[in-house]
């Protein structure tokens, strides 16, 4: 069984992002990036998975720059085996233009399992594992918290629902995308570092797969949103409530 | 135009979150539809049927539609909407929209566009991007456009009025690659975290799941829903459904309660939007002071039963 992991490069959960002054858009200049935390864990569900001898194999993709050669090698010193980066000019990708080009990988590797993160923590989307389910018309299963392989080679997802937690069964291939608690991604070794340096990245044009993936919407601006002032600092239980029930008026 | 808003229900009740969703549509278009899918429905229907903004209640009542798989929905979706001509569809940003609404938008060809808090006209919105820390204004270039709404920033609809119903049969009924095996619902009889006035949410300063009975009496007083940081719940002190944040719920009550939470911008993007904000928290450092409007600096320990005491 084979493993597609779909990972992106986004701006490092830890930086302070800042809108830039002509409101085209958030500064990725010398900033720091990283690996999609969600996608992180969906690198290290794969790797699991093929310790429990569930895969076999484990296909890291991105699609991005060329600097998108690093996210991939991050998941390959997790354990994956190979990458493909499929390079586009335009930064601003949008998921439907995504989920495209990796229906063309797909077609191509035909792996029995499609995972990814819920959503990317850049554009907040949570889209692109349902794009992808539905342009292949693979069964989905979202914001996974817990994976069971069955006897009959079907696949158990708890899933992460606002009322609680659901389980459903899909056969294969399928695509999971992964939610927080679904694991804790392991920090790669120096050796598996080192490894990683030799394993192949495939690298391919998205010019070349003749796909319609041009925007569909148009950014007019980004802006800071409204800020939220610091108030005041309350001396005690007492005046806590007197503020909340005579200030506020909310209790 | 014609909007359309897909109803999320528990095949009694009609969620709130919907109903946000309706007073989303009616700012876009002057006419709203609205369909509801499910097994056993009557109920739903019925108090679809006394929503104000909408002109007409469209719903199939079928087996094949009882567990809510988005496949199935989807398919039955887009083949209803093959003879209409909606220029919206609009679901609400819960886990519910957010699985199915990309569904619905690709069979359409269609570039969804995710979590909107605001409405400029028919084809342009602004959406939070990066966990709230920008916001981005975009213009839908799709002819057809399909939505996702951020239900605390559109007030819930009232629910006065009484408008026609039609009832629709669906053509496929075979249930393919996936099969619906369980649904471990969190009991509560608090309010829902989504639509509850006041919430009171612990961090990971409350130590253990057990403490979070400290903040059950207040709750019970205020009548609050209970939340709690990621980090609370990522060490099991209470159920996931409790996360609010960035990749939790968002929330935006008139009072949230924030304790024993230091504040990271995760957990400060799901709060923001509240009328008021208090907090706990011993270390007065705590960037979650910077957020609110109401900060006390003490032991929760001893605060909390002091705070239950003296609420009446």
């Amino acid at each position: 069984m084979k493993a597609l992991v779909c990972v992106k490069r986004v701006i490092d959960y830890n930086v302070k992002i800042r809108v830039k002054t002509d409101k085209s858009g958030v500064e990725t200049d010398n900033v720091k990036m990283s690996m999609n935390p969600f996608d992180e864990i969906a690198v290290e569900e794969a790797v699991r998975l093929k310790e429990n001898s569930v895969i076999s194999e484990i296909v890291i993709l991105s699609i991005g720059q060329d600097s998108s050669q690093e996210t991939i090698r991050t998941g390959l010193a997790m354990g994956a085996d190979r990458g493909i980066l499929v390079k586009v000019d335009d930064t601003l990708l949008e998921p439907l233009g995504v989920g495209k080009i990796i229906k063309d990988i797909c077609e191509k590797e035909n792996p029995d399992m499609i995972i990814m993160g819920k959503q990317a923590i850049d554009d907040d989307c949570n889209q692109t594992g349902q794009i992808v389910a539905t342009l292949m018309n693979y069964p989905q299963a979202t914001f996974a918290s817990e994976l069971k392989k069955n006897d009959d080679g079907t696949l158990n997802v708890t899933r992460e629902v606002d009322g609680g937690l659901e389980t459903i069964k899909v056969k294969l291939p399928c695509v999971v995308t992964t939610d927080l608690r679904l694991n804790e991604p392991r920090y790669a070794s120096l050796p598996n570092i080192m490894k990683a340096k030799q394993k192949k990245i495939e690298i391919l044009d998205s010019k070349d797969l003749n796909l319609d993936i041009s925007p569909r919407l148009e950014i007019l601006e980004v802006t800071d949103p409204p800020e939220r002032k610091a108030g005041v600092k309350v001396a005690d239980v007492p005046n806590l409530i007197d503020k909340l029930k005579n200030e506020a008026k909310v209790i | 135009m014609k909007s359309l808003v897909i109803i999320e229900h528990d095949g009694k009740n009609i969620k709130q979150t919907s109903l946000s969703t309706i007073t989303a549509a009616g700012k876009i278009s002057k006419e709203v539809e609205v369909i509801a899918l499910g097994n056993n429905i009557s109920e739903v229907v019925d108090k679809l049927k006394k929503t104000d903004i909408i002109s007409k209640v469209n719903y199939s009542d079928d087996e094949f539609l009882r567990f809510q798989i988005a496949e199935n929905l989807s398919e039955v979706i887009t083949s209803f909407l093959k003879e209409k001509n909606f220029s919206h569809i609009l679901l609400p940003s819960s886990t519910f929209g957010k699985n199915l609404g990309p569904k619905i938008a690709t069979t359409l060809d269609v570039q969804q566009i995710s979590d909107i808090i605001e409405i400029f006209d028919h084809e342009t919105f602004a959406r939070p991007i990066y966990a709230g820390n920008a916001i981005s204004k975009v213009k839908s270039k799709d002819s057809l456009k399909v939505i996702t709404v951020r239900p605390t920033c559109f007030e819930p609809c009232a629910q006065n009025s009484n408008v026609s119903d039609e009832k629709f049969e669906i053509s496929s009924n075979q249930t393919r690659n996936v099969e619906f095996v369980d649904y471990d619902q969190s009991e509560s009889d608090r309010p829902e975290l989504t639509a509850a006035k006041i919430v009171i949410s612990g961090g990971r300063g409350m130590q253990n799941g057990e403490n979070f009975k400290l903040l059950e009496g207040i709750a019970d007083k205020l009548g609050a829903a209970m939340g709690a940081s990621r980090a609370a719940v990522d060490a099991g002190f209470v159920p996931n459904d409790w996360q609010v944040g960035q990749t939790g719920k968002i929330v935006a009550p008139d009072l949230y309660i924030a304790v024993g939470i230091s504040g990271a911008i995760q957990h400060i993007a799901g709060i923001k939007d509240s009328k008021f904000i208090a907090c706990i928290n011993k270390d007065e450092e705590a960037p979650i002071f910077n957020f609110s409007d109401y900060g006390l600096v003490g032991d929760l320990f001893e605060v909390l039963p002091k705070l239950e005491n003296e609420l009446k």
